[in-house]
């Protein structure tokens, strides 16, 4: 299975050495953006402009339609369903910005690598901690969110190779059941390694409460 | 020194450890014993990952049920799942995330993370996705973001079950070079030739402990 969201590609183009903390700002704009926008000719300078985007971040094509190709079936299935119902021309904008949101989403996922984001983050958080946030706490979620997402790829495909294996159909119990099972699993397994390399024990941390959590 | 006090443990009313008395202060040590015989438990208890019920543990002078923090320093863990012990997307990140907390800045923590890997036959993977490694090279990874933190003790459950032949050589030649103290929870009895003490668990009590030789003798027999 092909994540939604791709992995960290490595490079050197100018995407990728942007700091995280601007790059992050800029995502979250052009997406405020992208909402706002509902005529087809800004969508389609926005797709543009994401266009360049991918162009400057000099990522191998194979990549990107890789972790584009399920959005790509998922839209055609909203653009069918939008069309029936409200007409080409909404089809098309709802789309279209679908399609560039998501591609924005990933462009900055395949140029950003998981820490960065994690220390820019905790560095914009820290004038939280008088509020009694955890900065650490905030970078490490964000960077396990990150992480839990190819984790769960990696479960689904295990378990729909198992159910294949034994020949059990295509039927949402043979799959969902061993799916929460193994999931349940390894956020067991995840919380006790996570323990075992000392997250919690910063004083009396929130990560503290976290690991526990995640070790029920 | 790894102390065990008459250690016990039980879930409910279901005993899994019972009187454990182990002072082990040799470089290899070995847990062996059947599925359910307490060997992951008791591992568990060195880095305070379970606390014993009955009892005190002792990891050099500290216990883990009030110093979790300084014996989770000294101790290192890894555990048999390659899958389940990285958190971050890529070796580098996920070998730098255990400095962490020692607040390194972070060049130095990559260029440590770098060094790391290179030094257990990752050399060239800091950028590569974690979850795309082979399950071999996730173990070393693992192994390795536990030795960047300089442990003195380190304990591994089971780390080779779920590695083919090649790998568990590998890792095992790995663990060979290792200066620290190693606690070792396997079924790969092979990996104890060099080994100086065995511990033989049956039904959360220690049934033999010896030399390899001597202990693995009674443990086969145990089996049978
Ligand atoms: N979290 C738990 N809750 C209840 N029982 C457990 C738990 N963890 C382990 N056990 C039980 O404790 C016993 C010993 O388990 P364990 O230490 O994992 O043995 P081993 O590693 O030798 O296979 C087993 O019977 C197991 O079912
Ligand atoms: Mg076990």
């Amino acid at each position: 299975m092909s994540n939604v969201i791709g992995l960290y590609q490595p490079g050197r183009s100018p995407l990728h050495r942007l700091p995280a903390g601007w790059k992050f700002l800029a995502l979250l704009v052009f997406a405020v953006l992208i909402v706002v926008f509902d005529r087809l000719w800004q969508l389609g300078v926005g797709a543009a402009v994401l266009c360049v985007g991918f162009a400057v971040a000099r990522l191998r094509p194979g990549v990107v339609l890789r972790t584009m190709r399920t959005v790509l079936v998922l839209l055609a299935v909203v653009f069918a369903l939008q069309w029936w119902l409200l007409g080409a021309l909404s089809a098309a904008v709802v789309c279209l910005r679908l399609l560039v949101a998501i591609g924005a989403a990933n462009l900055f996922t395949l140029t950003t690598r998981v820490d960065d984001l994690v220390a820019a983050i905790e560095r914009a958080a820290s004038p939280l901690r008088r509020f009694g946030v955890r900065p650490e706490t905030l970078g490490l979620l964000v960077g396990l969110t990150v992480q839990a997402v190819g984790a769960l790829s990696v479960i689904a495909r295990q378990t729909r190779e198992a159910q294949r294996a034994r020949d059990a159909g295509r039927s949402v119990a043979a799959f969902t059941v061993p799916f929460l099972i193994r999931t349940l699993r390894h956020a067991d397994e995840l919380g006790e390694a996570l323990a075992a390399r000392g997250v919690g024990d910063e004083d009396g941390s929130d990560a503290a409460r976290l690991s526990e959590e995640l070790r029920r | 020194m790894i102390e065990f006090d008459g250690v016990g443990h039980s879930y409910g009313e279901h005993t899994v450890l019972d009187d454990v008395r182990l002072r082990l202060d040799e470089r290899r040590v070995a847990f062996v014993g059947a599925n359910g015989s307490g060997k992951s438990t008791l591992a568990r208890m060195i880095n305070g990952l379970v606390l014993p019920t009955r009892g005190r543990v002792l990891v050099d002078g500290l216990d883990p049920a009030r110093d979790g923090k300084r014996v989770r320093n000294r101790v290192g863990f890894v555990f048999t799942n390659p899958d389940s012990q990285i958190v971050m997307p890529t070796a580098g990140e996920d070998v730098a995330f255990s400095l962490r907390r020692k607040g390194i800045p972070k060049a130095e923590r990559e260029r440590r993370a770098a060094e790391a890997l290179a030094e257990h036959g990752l050399a060239g993977y800091a950028e590569h996705p974690a979850q795309q490694l082979s399950g071999g090279q996730k173990q070393l990874l693992a192994l390795c973001a536990m030795l960047v933190l300089e442990p003195d003790v380190l304990v591994c459950d089971e780390p080779t079950t779920l590695l083919d032949l090649r790998n568990k050589r590998r890792f095992a030649e790995r663990l060979r070079g290792l200066e620290q103290q190693v606690v070792l929870v396997t079924h790969d009895l092979e990996l104890l030739d060099d080994f100086d003490r065995v511990v033989v668990l049956d039904e959360g009590r220690v049934v033999a402990d010896d030399e390899p030789d001597e202990a693995l003798r009674y443990y086969r027999e145990l089996v049978v």
